[in-house]
């Protein structure tokens, strides 16, 4: 089966196209990067994955299904800077907020709800930081809040955007090893990523992007000095660490 | 007994603008509350054309109808590529102005006069009443007490999903939240609010009870459910201090329940200030001690 399908995938904001004819097959199980330099359409090829833009047209299948948001099947791990960290709320609120698809609607999260948000948040090394607000949390905490949401969803796909923009050296350290443990578990994690310098160390599985797919594959055949150069152009300037 | 009437109407206004406005600042959407509170006056224009009478419910019905145009007006231009403010802009000026030209040219010999609309006169609500239930209490009061049910209920009912999508839209979207259906649904309960605080602080005024007690406790609140108490108190106590200043002083109930909100916001803000400025200068002499 494969954790990912998309034919013809196009968007365009105001009449300007950012993702034209985008076709990619990714089977399941693999921790995969998607690279491309900056305004390739990286976030859009994610969000119109998950049916965001109503701007989009093409066929996305996400473990063979058209994707359904209450089948939860999709862990969804935004940008940081995507949402207001000055909400008045605290940690542990925002990852039981991955519970809430599973709570239902009318219905308070449970305590069973609870319990597995606090393990996810313990599972970032996060626990001794439930009750502090949101605002008062370092940008690599709040990166980990976010990653302990998705956990507590229990979802089978992950998608992460940027997950380590911006965060501490110990915090991408936590970030990857829990990736990789959900790999482990047979998940498939998608991330968009920037530094190509860790690309081989982190992924197994590589996306080039830059207005449409370029290459995909196993990262050792599509990690290489030539497709970089086709999808960074002139920008690449990184080569001699390739 | 009139002037209990005055100023439990007054009281109702700030708890149920209160609670009506937390989500408003949470979602950045002022501005859009701005734009209800004139285009609810197009809503009940229309309601009167229709129905010929000035019964409650169909302004409530038509106010709706108003707010829920108004939102979905200034999401389309938005999203064809106007700025969100811009929209704004025109779309109420439009619709409000539209309102203006119903009322003179088809309903001018009604109880339904621009300025009344506008600024509202709290001190004439006593003498509305209406009877149910053997139970006999001004207009605005019921108007008042119906609205704040339906807010109560609303949030009661969706309070996780209303914070989720305020939070995280995009998030709240990928697990099935319905974050279409809620931002419709809560512009009706703003439009509810501004017509039932309409017949005593008026359109104008109603948007500083909305967003005044509001944004003064996102200033001191960690979590929304604080938020919500202390935004119910500042509204309820902006109301009661207006009242009796302006009974003092024998000027506008509104304008001082209005200028009250504002007095209220600037002295939590200067404190605010002052306490983060001391906690900073306690951090420093502890970290460098």
């Amino acid at each position: 089966m494969y954790a990912l399908t998309v034919e013809n995938l196009s968007v365009a904001y105001d009449k300007k196209t950012v993702l034209e004819n985008a076709c990619v097959t990714v089977p399941t199980g693999h921790l995969a990067a998607i690279i491309g330099p900056n305004g390739a359409g990286k976030s859009t090829f994610l969000k119109a994955i998950l049916n965001q833009l109503p701007n989009k047209v093409g066929k996305v299948e996400i473990l063979g299904k058209v994707f359904e948001p209450k089948s939860l099947v999709v862990g969804y791990v935004p940008q940081r800077n995507a949402v207001d960290w000055d909400f008045p709320t605290n940690a542990l609120d925002v990852v039981l907020m991955g519970r809430y698809g599973h709570t239902g609607l009318f219905k308070r999260p449970s305590k069973q709800d609870k319990i597995v948000a606090r393990q996810a948040l313990a599972s970032v090394g996060m626990q001794d930081f439930a009750e502090r607000s949101i605002g008062q949390l370092s940008g690599g905490q709040q990166q980990r809040v976010f990653l302990a949401r998705a956990l507590a969803q229990n979802a089978d796909i992950y998608f992460l955007d940027e997950p380590f923009a911006g965060v501490d050296a110990a915090t991408e350290k936590t970030i990857i090893d829990i990736l990789k443990d959900l790999k482990a578990q047979g998940k498939s994690i998608f991330v968009v990523h920037h530094d190509l310098q860790t690309v081989k160390e982190y992924f197994d599985y590589t996306i080039l992007l830059n207005k449409t797919i370029l290459a995909s594959g196993a990262t050792e055949d599509v990690f290489t000095p030539e497709q970089l150069q086709k999808t960074y152009g002139g920008k690449l300037f990184m080569m001699q660490h390739v | 007994m009139i002037e209990f009437w005055v100023v439990f109407t007054g009281l109702l206004v700030g708890v149920t603008c209160g609670i009506a406005g937390v989500f408003l600042i949470l979602r950045r959407m002022s501005m859009i509350a701005d734009a209800i509170s004139h285009t609810v006056l197009f809503g009940i224009v229309m309601a009167y054309l229709i129905t010929q009478t000035l019964n409650g419910f169909w302004m409530l019905v038509g106010a709706a109808f108003a707010g829920i145009l108004t939102a979905y007006l200034v999401q389309l231009l938005h999203s064809s590529g106007i700025q969100e403010d811009a929209a704004i802009g025109v779309v109420f000026t439009s619709l409000f102005a539209a309102g203006v030209l119903l009322i003179t040219l088809f309903a001018g010999n009604v109880h339904l006069d621009v300025e009344h609309v506008l600024m509202g006169e709290i001190a004439f609500v006593p003498w509305d009443k209406w009877t149910l239930l053997g139970l006999a209490m001004p207009k605005a009061v019921w108007m008042l007490l119906l609205v704040l049910v339906i807010n109560i209920a609303f949030l009661l009912l969706f309070f996780k999903e209303m914070k989720l999508a305020t939070f995280d839209p995009v998030y709240a979207a990928t697990i099935g939240i319905p974050v279409v259906f809620l931002h419709y649904g809560f512009m009706t309960s703003i439009s509810f609010t501004t017509v039932a605080a309409f017949d005593s602080v008026g359109a104008i005024l109603v948007v500083a009870m909305l967003i005044g007690p509001a944004a003064t406790s996102y200033l001191i609140s960690k979590t929304i459910k604080q938020m919500f108490v202390y935004s119910m108190l500042f509204g309820a106590a902006a109301s009661v201090i207006g009242y009796y200043l302006a009974k003092f002083w024998d000027t506008s109930i509104a304008g001082m329940m209005a200028t009250t909100v504002g007095f209220i916001f600037i002295v939590t803000f200067i404190c605010q200030k002052i306490v983060e400025r001391r906690k900073k200068v306690l951090v420093h002499k502890l970290e460098t001690s």
